[in-house]
């Protein structure tokens, strides 16, 4: 049945984190982040799991860690933020490029400059090519499950990817909010022991990871990830498909709300998908054919299932809650549009970018959005396709 | 997966992440051509003292049952010169390649 609790998104991660019990964590701390190392530390010292915690200097040294361990053959787990992310950058590519499936909580904010603390998605941004599967979370709720979900995934023998589950800082890390959380025996259960088929510790097998990957190489060890990364769609669907039947909770690659007859939606990602569904139900009852579509799988993209689900639209905005800076839109934007282009679906749609550096965005800014939409879903034309809510021009 | 890889071998048949599921692989990997200067073994001023094959990089300095060095391994000597540098009766000497 679940146990009923009220935890915010760093200590529902936390405790998930104790359910699981990895055998490392390193981790290095970073608001707004810090809260997970520092409740599952106190997990260690109590010694309710039994985790070689690795307080390092650095991200850069806590993702090297975690690469170390997970190559010896460990289960390793870590979090960070923002420049937190930016400083492991090179070693975030070594973890996906050697094939270990670490699995990161990266509590989603800005990343400086100028120095800003509060959330938006520029970190998560900046690594969305780095060959890591990520998961986004709506609330502490998502946020928990996507993590029991992780190991699983990322350890299956047709993936062994790295694997990120993202929430959003302060909104979602540090707001208490109800959670149904599932009981210790049967996480540990569905999580599963780690059994790698090949590790350095292994004194059976004597291997080497990492060598020189020269020109005859590169390209087809690259592949492979890419494979992996089309295998990971599948073993997301099958794991999630386990995950209902032990708890009733349905996660697919993206929540599609009121779309089954909706001429105009939205499409976003984390906490704002909150915000959304409440504006989509004023205007329901209004009489506007709105709807909303939540991507939760970011990692592998799922750009045919996207496009099928967006197609008959008369008029979508995808919102990006960081400026790709590249004068033609955002990240995710051009995620779907070129899903949709690629499909032959053709909707008239706008890229919108909104809460930068933390900026409250309320359901008056979202109403904006749609009352756009409306006059795009009527007229057919688009002004500017590249725009903003919230900003003061 | 295969261990023995090389530019024919197809993706699907690589191992990931480039491991090598095998030890002892650097002797398929012949670096005596890396060399510019080479050592020559002077026999007649050798000690047998032992302290020139363990600094060897390469393992380029084959011992015998007797526990006695013999001529150098130009399959894998790279011609680093340390062996020479340790060597405290001068029975290495390096030369240039060019063979002057």
């Amino acid at each position: 049945m679940g146990i009923r609790e009220r935890l915010s998104g760093n200590e529902a991660v936390a405790y998930g984190m104790r359910q699981i019990n990895p055998d490392v964590v390193a981790a290095f701390p970073i608001t707004p982040s810090t809260e997970i190392p520092q409740y599952f530390s106190t997990f260690v010292s109590n010694g309710t799991v039994d985790t070689e915690f690795v307080a390092v200097e650095s991200e850069h040294s806590a993702m090297s860690a975690c690469i170390g361990a997970e190559a010896a053959g460990a289960r390793a787990m870590t979090a960070t933020s923002a420049n937190g992310l930016s400083y492991m950058w090179e070693m975030i590519y070594i973890a996906s490029s050697l094939r270990l499936p670490i699995v990161m909580n990266l509590v989603n904010r800005a990343v400086s400059g100028p120095l800003n603390i509060h959330n938006d998605h520029s970190d998560a941004m900046g690594v969305r090519d780095s060959g890591w599967i990520m998961l986004f979370s709506e609330n502490n709720q998502e946020a928990y499950d996507n993590l029991i979900m992780a190991h699983r995934i990322a350890e299956h023998k047709d993936v062994l990817l790295p694997l990120m589950i993202c929430q959003d800082g302060f909104i979602t890390s540090h707001s208490i909010e109800n959670i149904e959380l599932i009981e210790d025996e049967k996480v540990k259960e569905f999580v599963g022991k780690y059994t790698p088929e090949h590790y350095l510790l292994n004194d059976k097998e004597p291997i080497a990871i990492g060598p020189l990957d020269v020109q005859t190489y590169l390209f087809e060890h690259k592949y492979q990830q890419a494979e992996a990364m089309r295998n990971a769609k599948r073993v997301i669907k099958e794991v999630a498909e386990d995950f209902e039947k032990m708890t009733g909770r349905k996660y697919s690659f993206f929540e599609e709300y009121k779309m089954e007859d909706a001429e105009i939606a939205v499409v976003c990602m984390n906490s704002t998908a909150g915000t959304t569904k409440t504006v989509v139900d004023s205007l329901r009852e209004k009489g506007v054919k709105a709807g909303m579509v939540k991507i939760r799988m970011f990692r592998p993209f799922p750009a045919e299932e996207l496009a099928e689900a967006l197609g008959n639209l008369k008029a979508l905005a995808v919102m990006d809650k960081s400026d790709s800076l590249n004068g033609a839109g955002g990240a995710l934007f051009e995620d779907v549009v070129s899903g949709m282009y690629t499909a032959k679906k053709q909707v008239p749609t706008v890229s919108y970018v909104y809460g930068i550096g933390g900026r409250d965005t309320t359901s008056k800014d979202i109403e904006e959005v749609y009352s756009y939409l409306q006059e795009v879903a009527k007229t057919g034309n688009i002004d500017n396709p590249y725009r903003y809510v919230g900003l003061r021009k | 997966m295969s261990t023995n890889i090389d530019k024919n071998t197809p993706a699907s048949e690589m191992t990931i992440g480039g491991n090598i599921y095998k030890s002892g692989n650097a002797l398929e990997f012949k670096t005596g051509d890396w060399r510019s200067v080479k050592p020559v073994y002077i026999s007649e001023k050798c000690k047998q003292c032992g302290l020139c094959f363990p600094v060897c990089p390469e393992d380029a300095i084959p011992v015998n049952k007797e526990g006695n060095r013999e001529d150098f391994n130009f399959d894998y000597c790279k011609g680093c010169g340390v062996c020479a540098k340790v060597c405290p009766f001068n029975a290495i000497e390096m030369v240039d390649e060019g063979g002057n």
